[in-house]
């Protein structure tokens, strides 16, 4: 099932150094690409199908011509590292096993969109990855593949790594901009979008980091042969991350479409311990739950994940096997969206800890039917009453747990007026 | 994970050394605007300090050519910069989603017997600073602890045994 496209140097010794990665054909695409003229470029990636790989799944060559024309500023490219939703671990393989690919793509985007400067944004915690990054910047730099004639072309380009410092809110394009201002990461309100005024109020793209290293493959081979890959509207390949409760955990690269369950157990080796699958999150720890049963027919695209009224997300899949907790799961993941909240709105700020106070308050028994149901009401009265997505990017998976596995919430309740009081009387 | 709402005072100026001092001139070029270097300059202030004092926040302000509200306000909000010291070695233990699934409790209640310290506080050696940290992007290979910035993957107890003897 596994294919080798974004992940072909990986396994080669040395693969982050300029000479073997040049050796196994990095660079190699640019005298295509600057032969070719900058809108025949996004037309290309149009064609592949590319879609963003941050987690929105939105269209990249679409993103692209969104950018307002000779505008008379400058225009900008940031590339999202920050990998911080819970779940995902997919871009650092990139950026350790492979940065170059990366460097390389971000030559060919920048080209497209007619920008001269980039700014890589990396999480904070990334300290081996962001040394692995920069010497790799700095080879590109001395082989002069960055700098003021990009590969003996008429072409400037500079690359700047701003590393962040422990805030998951900076993944959202606008604080991430935030950030490289100098600011708190506190999302702007949109509009405007970035691609009119982002940086600096600059027209600004942005994209992940996986979305960007996927250029260099599509602009050799042709959008056709990208579009091999994957199904009619998710083409291409993704980085998935498994982990969880699974037997053999780990970053495989697969096609997109493949059947989740199929995935699940010939590749990820199925559920550890011979335990029993009790829920599947599908595309990090956003992503509302999806049962045994409803897993059955899911496939790892776009559509069946929303056919499926949950959300592909940034492929990281996590497994839970049937000791879980789900109470206890909410628990976690309020508490980690609580403490990333930016502070900005007060649906988010305040609603996501009194959520979580009422889930500590259920755990010690001292919970109320009334409780699980204000529960169910806060995530509809937070989700989209705020300025950005982080606060339904909780409430979102956490009204799903209240769905599928009320009966584990009323569980835990102990008043009177509940029947799981009663039964426990009995 | 330090005390978030005040900074101390070293009683003694602050400046970057030689290295630092390059590398912010590097910088500054890369940025059409100065705060750009707020984050920048906090990170080459710990490199060098290990944390950042009332007076490296003043000394960045003023290299920066902003207010020391501003590069204060950055230092609160992000949480990996420390505002006062930590220990020898600061360990962070992964404690979200998968960590939390393949036994991340099982680490900290571990660490916080043989330390004698919770997460958050610093022992009094000053050895070892202890912190829970949320999801740090190595889930495949949880649970994960990073000790001194550098990650230890698929975390077990035998591991972990020999992790703490190399520390202690
Ligand atoms: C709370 C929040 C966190 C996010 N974190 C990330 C992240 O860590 N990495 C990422 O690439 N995108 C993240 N995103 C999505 C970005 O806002 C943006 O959509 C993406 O980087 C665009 O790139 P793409 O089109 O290539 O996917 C996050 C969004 C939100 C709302
Ligand atoms: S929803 Fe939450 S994280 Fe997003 S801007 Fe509002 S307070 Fe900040
Ligand atoms: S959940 Fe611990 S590294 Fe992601």
């Amino acid at each position: 099932m596994e294919v080798k496209i974004l992940s072909a140097k990986f396994d080669i010794k040395d693969s982050h150094r300029i000479e073997v990665a040049k050796e196994h054909g990095a660079y190699s695409t640019l005298d295509k690409v600057f032969s070719m003229t900058p809108a025949e470029v996004i037309e290309e990636v149009k064609n592949s199908g590319l879609r963003g790989r941050g987690g929105a799944g939105f269209p990249t060559g679409i993103k692209w011509s969104f950018l307002p024309k000779d505008t008379g500023k400058p225009v900008y490219l940031t590339v999202n590292s920050d990998e911080s939703e819970p779940g995902t671990f997919k871009d650092r393989y990139i950026l350790v096993k492979d940065p170059h690919m990366l460097i390389e793509g971000i030559i060919i985007c920048s080209y497209a969109i007619g920008s001269h400067d980039t700014y890589i944004y990396i999480r904070g915690e990334y300290t081996t990855q962001v040394k692995a990054l920069q010497a790799a910047i700095d080879e590109a730099y001395a082989a002069n593949y960055l700098g003021d004639t990009v590969d003996g072309n008429d072409f400037k380009l500079n690359v700047t790594v701003h590393r962040g410092a422990g805030a998951y809110i900076c993944g959202e394009e606008t604080a991430l901009l935030e950030s490289i201002e100098g600011r708190k990461g506190q999302p702007r309100s949109k509009p405007p979008f970035p691609a009119v005024a982002g940086l600096y109020s600059c027209p600004t793209i942005i994209n992940n980091v996986q979305t960007i290293a996927s250029l260099p493959f599509i602009l050799n081979n042709g959008a056709d042969a990208y579009k091999a890959y994957g199904t009619e509207k998710s083409s291409g390949t993704h980085l998935f991350g498994i982990s969880g409760h699974v037997t053999k955990p780990g970053m495989y690269e697969l096609p997109l479409g493949l059947p989740l369950l199929e995935v699940i157990e010939k590749v990820a080796g199925g559920i550890w311990k011979g335990r029993k699958l009790k829920a599947i999150i599908p595309g990090g720890s956003s992503t509302p739950v999806l049962l045994p049963d409803e897993a059955k027919t899911a496939t790892l695209d776009y559509e069946s994940m929303a056919e499926h009224k949950t959300m592909f997300g940034s492929g990281g899949i996590v497994v839970l096997d049937e000791t879980v907790d789900i109470v206890e799961l909410a628990k976690n993941l309020l508490d980690f969206y609580h403490h990333e909240s930016c502070g900005q709105c007060t649906p988010c700020r305040e609603g996501l800890g009194w959520m979580l106070k009422i889930v500590k308050k259920i755990l010690r028994g001292n919970g109320s039917m009334d409780d699980v149901d204000l529960l169910r009401e806060l995530c509809d009265n937070i989700e989209m009453k705020t300025v950005c997505v982080l606060s339904a990017a909780c409430t979102m998976p956490i009204r799903s747990y209240l769905d599928k596995f009320r009966h584990e919430f009323e569980a835990y309740v102990t008043t009177e007026d509940s029947p799981a009081a009663e039964e426990k009387q009995e | 994970m330090s005390d978030r709402s005040q900074l101390i005072s070293t009683g003694k100026p602050f400046q970057y050394d030689q290295e630092r001092d390059a590398e912010f001139e590097r910088l500054v070029k890369r940025y059409p605007m100065r705060e750009s270097m707020i984050l920048p300059a906090l990170w080459l202030i710990q490199e060098q300090e290990g944390w950042v004092s009332q007076e490296a926040i003043a000394y960045a302000a003023d290299r920066i050519g902003t207010f020391a509200s501003k590069v204060y306000e950055a230092a609160t909000f992000y949480t990996m910069y420390h505002l006062q010291p930590m220990g020898e070695n600061h360990i962070c233990i992964c404690r979200t989603l998968s960590c939390w699934l393949r036994g991340k409790q099982e680490i900290v209640d571990y660490l916080e017997n043989e330390i004698g310290i919770k997460p958050g506080q610093i022992s009094k050696n000053g050895k070892f600073s202890l912190e829970e940290v949320e999801c740090l992007g190595h889930c495949g290979t949880a649970p994960v602890v990073q000790v001194n910035g550098e990650f230890h993957e698929d975390m077990s107890m035998d591991k972990l045994k020999s992790l703490l003897a190399t520390l202690k």
